[in-house]
């Protein structure tokens, strides 16, 4: 006899008090990513507006070609393509306000070039230079993020904070498919949710974590689908399709801004190139697959509706590609520069208030270089 | 002249009047983590500050480290001063990727751009039959990554005045609380709450003659009952409270080992790559000559911390701490 059939044994304990909160149809994606281009919606689309990603990701592309050229000649320690993400990049920096922060991953780079970042500062954590090259507070941009999603709690933390202050600023946080298997990806959506923190999440789909695909990341429907499971909402996007990223950014930030809380994007585009140049992507896709992306591009997408529209001509796009030119000639001159390092500098940041401990070991690296300039200096000495 | 009684204060009541007087002094402190608001925090240490303060300024968290110390980066980027709880020792290691990869840097990363100054509050320590994982002693992690200040108190006062200058320091410090130590009573005058050394300053707690005990939070109060004993046999030990770990008082802990040319360093932790090998390699270093004896070490077993009913055979206890000594006064004899 078990305890159920024992006659008085079981008595049913009162009904919990937990409901559903709310009906989840309204937080799910829908089942195709939204598209603008080449559809009714065009027509609605701001032509200025079009006319400005259009230059930026022409400027986006080109930057991906010159960073890319520059680590074959040893000037970048490293660099993560971005080719075939351009509409993500910088529909996100175009989305935001002035007083806005974004908080990039490391392969953001033209998000943060088109925010106001120098060029060149964007890249000095690649170039091996410093860490991060720029003022976060200048442009309110957050370092690029090595570790996977842990720059995810950060946006979070400071929208809840502008938010406690009173300062109506939205945190927009990128972020990549693989990312989203990371735990500081699930702890951020679940405090920004609960917090309400006036957040947007950007999740680059591109196919690939390094090698691996995203059917072998993630057995949800979609990564917009995860976003219920939270309590917020999540927009499924075509990422090649720049005017749909930025409208569906642009209603996301509003939204954020207008007290409405978080909510997950994801776009679904494609990384034409391999996960930087020290990876051979070969090995894990086909030129067919590859072939089909490029025929998705973010650029001819655009373009072509500009031109159907009437809202470019030859000359524009023209100028916007000589724009290009001015911007890798300036970006290739400056990056072929050795830049000023002090080693020094080594210690000064540590803390804000250096220990005994670095000042000795400060001291024993200026002994080191006094030395060497001394020994330099014998050489030079003895060559006259 | 009267006197006016004093009802003497634990050091989690010292803690929650340090993170109190913090708050009421800079709108910009907030206190946040996993049961810190309505509760009180478990150990009671964020007792009451919800209520005075709301539940912007001491929030209970979702429960999850690494958001917890992740969202208060993103506070701090903002201006905040966030003071997150780390419920036990052992739970804060989900938040280390936080600590190590962006609190521990984010001001170097920067060039001292975007400083965050984060109190990241661990009750620490054994002793107090607590079941596994809530009874490591984690210093040693900490104290490997730079950028973080390490500060551990031994006393009430330290409690309150070493916490005040956490949350005041424009660096992110790691404030280890040895939870064993949460009820003890010491002379602090809860009235009239008295400013500390600061941040980086060993302090001798016993003078002595014969050996110098350097030691630390819960083991504090274990070394001075062992020099009590030690009085006995005629050795005078001197003790020497480090109160901070990161920065280190090389200056305080040499001058007290050259007084006495012998030391043994007294902790909970585990002994091998532990926060003892660090400190007896840079007496070694620094006062080589003074020394009448070989540094011991007298910590943890090396091995994961031990169940309650067996913690006391790990720990370091008086009669370690006092053989240790004896083996000193028989290394200067032969």
């Amino acid at each position: 006899m078990t305890v159920m059939e024992q006659r008085g044994a079981y008595r049913p304990s009162p009904p919990p008090a937990w409901q559903p909160r709310m009906d989840p149809a309204p937080l799910l994606p829908d089942a195709e990513p939204y598209r603008v281009l080449g559809t009714e919606a065009a027509a609605k689309a701001d032509p200025d507006l079009l006319r400005r990603l259009h230059a930026q990701l022409v400027r986006g592309r080109r930057y991906n070609t010159q960073a890319t050229a520059l680590t074959k000649q040893g000037r970048l320690a490293v660099y993560p393509s971005s080719a075939g993400q351009e509409a993500c990049q910088v529909a996100a920096a175009l989305a935001l306000e002035e007083r806005d922060w974004l908080f990039p991953s490391y392969r953001d780079t033209l998000a943060v070039v088109a925010r106001g970042v120098d060029p060149v500062e964007a890249l000095t954590l690649l170039r091996g230079d410093w860490h991060s090259g720029y003022d976060p507070h200048a442009h309110r941009v957050a370092p690029l993020s090595t570790p996977l999603a842990t720059q995810l709690p950060h946006a979070v933390g400071l929208a809840h904070a502008a938010r406690l202050k009173g300062d109506d600023v939205v945190a927009l946080a990128l972020v990549g498919d693989g990312g989203t298997s990371e735990g500081d990806f699930h702890e951020a959506l679940n405090f920004a949710a609960v917090w309400q923190a006036p957040v947007v999440f950007l999740v680059q789909n591109n196919g690939f974590a390094i090698s691996v695909p995203l059917a072998k990341q993630t057995a949800a429907p979609s990564l917009a689908h995860k976003a219920v499971g939270y309590g917020m909402p999540g927009r499924l996007v075509d990422g090649n399709d720049a005017a749909a990223v930025h409208e569906v950014l642009s209603a996301a930030v509003r939204h954020a801004r207008a007290g409405g809380g978080p909510t997950l994007v994801e776009a679904v585009t494609y990384r034409v190139d391999a996960h930087t140049n020290a990876d051979d992507a070969t090995r894990y896709r086909g030129d067919a697959e590859v072939a089909a992306w490029r025929a998705h591009d973010p650029i001819e997408l655009l373009e072509a509706e500009l031109t159907a529209r009437g809202l470019i001509d030859e000359a524009a796009i023209a100028a916007a590609r000589q724009d290009a030119e001015d911007m890798a000639a300036s970006l290739r001159e400056r990056m072929n520069q050795d830049p000023e390092l002090n080693p020094m500098d080594l210690f000064d940041h540590v803390y804000a208030q250096t220990t005994a401990q670095l000042r000795e070991q400060r001291a024993l690296l200026q002994a080191e270089l006094d030395a060497e300039q001394e020994h330099h200096g014998e050489q030079e000495g003895g060559a006259r | 002249m009267t006197t006016v009684a004093v009802k003497p204060a634990t050091m989690a009541q010292a803690l929650t009047r340090a993170l109190r007087d913090a708050m009421a002094a800079d709108p910009t402190v907030h206190v946040m983590g996993e049961d810190v608001g309505t509760l009180g925090g478990v150990f009671r240490v964020t007792d009451g500050l919800a209520k005075e303060f709301g539940e912007d300024r001491c929030t209970d968290t979702p429960l999850a480290e690494a958001g917890i110390l992740g969202t208060a980066v993103g506070m701090a980027m903002y201006g905040l001063r966030p003071v997150v709880e780390m419920q036990f020792d052992a739970f804060a290691y989900p938040a280390f990727e936080q600590l190590i990869s962006h609190v521990s840097r984010m001001r170097n990363r920067t060039r001292g751009r975007m400083p965050l100054p984060i109190t990241v509050r661990v009750p620490y320590g054994g002793g107090i039959g607590g079941v596994e994982h809530h009874s490591d002693s984690s210093e040693a992690y900490y104290m490997a990554t730079p950028g973080l200040h390490v500060v551990t108190p031994a006393t009430v006062a330290d409690a309150y005045g070493l916490l005040r200058r956490a949350i005041a320091s424009d660096d992110p410090v790691v404030f280890l609380e040895p939870k064993r130590l949460y009820w003890s009573k010491d002379s602090w005058n809860p009235e009239h709450p008295t400013d500390v050394e600061p941040i980086g300053r060993a302090v001798v707690r016993r003078a002595g003659r014969s050996a110098t005990l350097v030691t630390y939070g819960p083991s504090l109060p274990v070394c001075l009952e062992a020099a009590e004993a030690a009085q006995a046999e005629g050795w005078d030990l001197e003790v020497v409270d480090l109160r901070s770990l990161v920065p280190f008082d090389d200056e305080t802990v040499c001058a007290a080992v050259r007084r006495t040319g012998r030391a043994v360093v007294v902790h909970e932790s585990t002994g091998f790559g532990g926060p003892g090998g660090e400190i007896a390699a840079r007496i070694t270093e620094r006062c080589f000559h003074h020394l009448e004896a070989p540094v011991l070490r007298v910590a943890g077993f090396d091995l994961p911390y031990p169940p309650p009913m067996l913690e006391r055979h790990h720990l370091p206890g008086v009669d370690r701490i006092l053989d240790a000594v004896a083996r000193l006064q028989w290394e200067a004899e032969s």
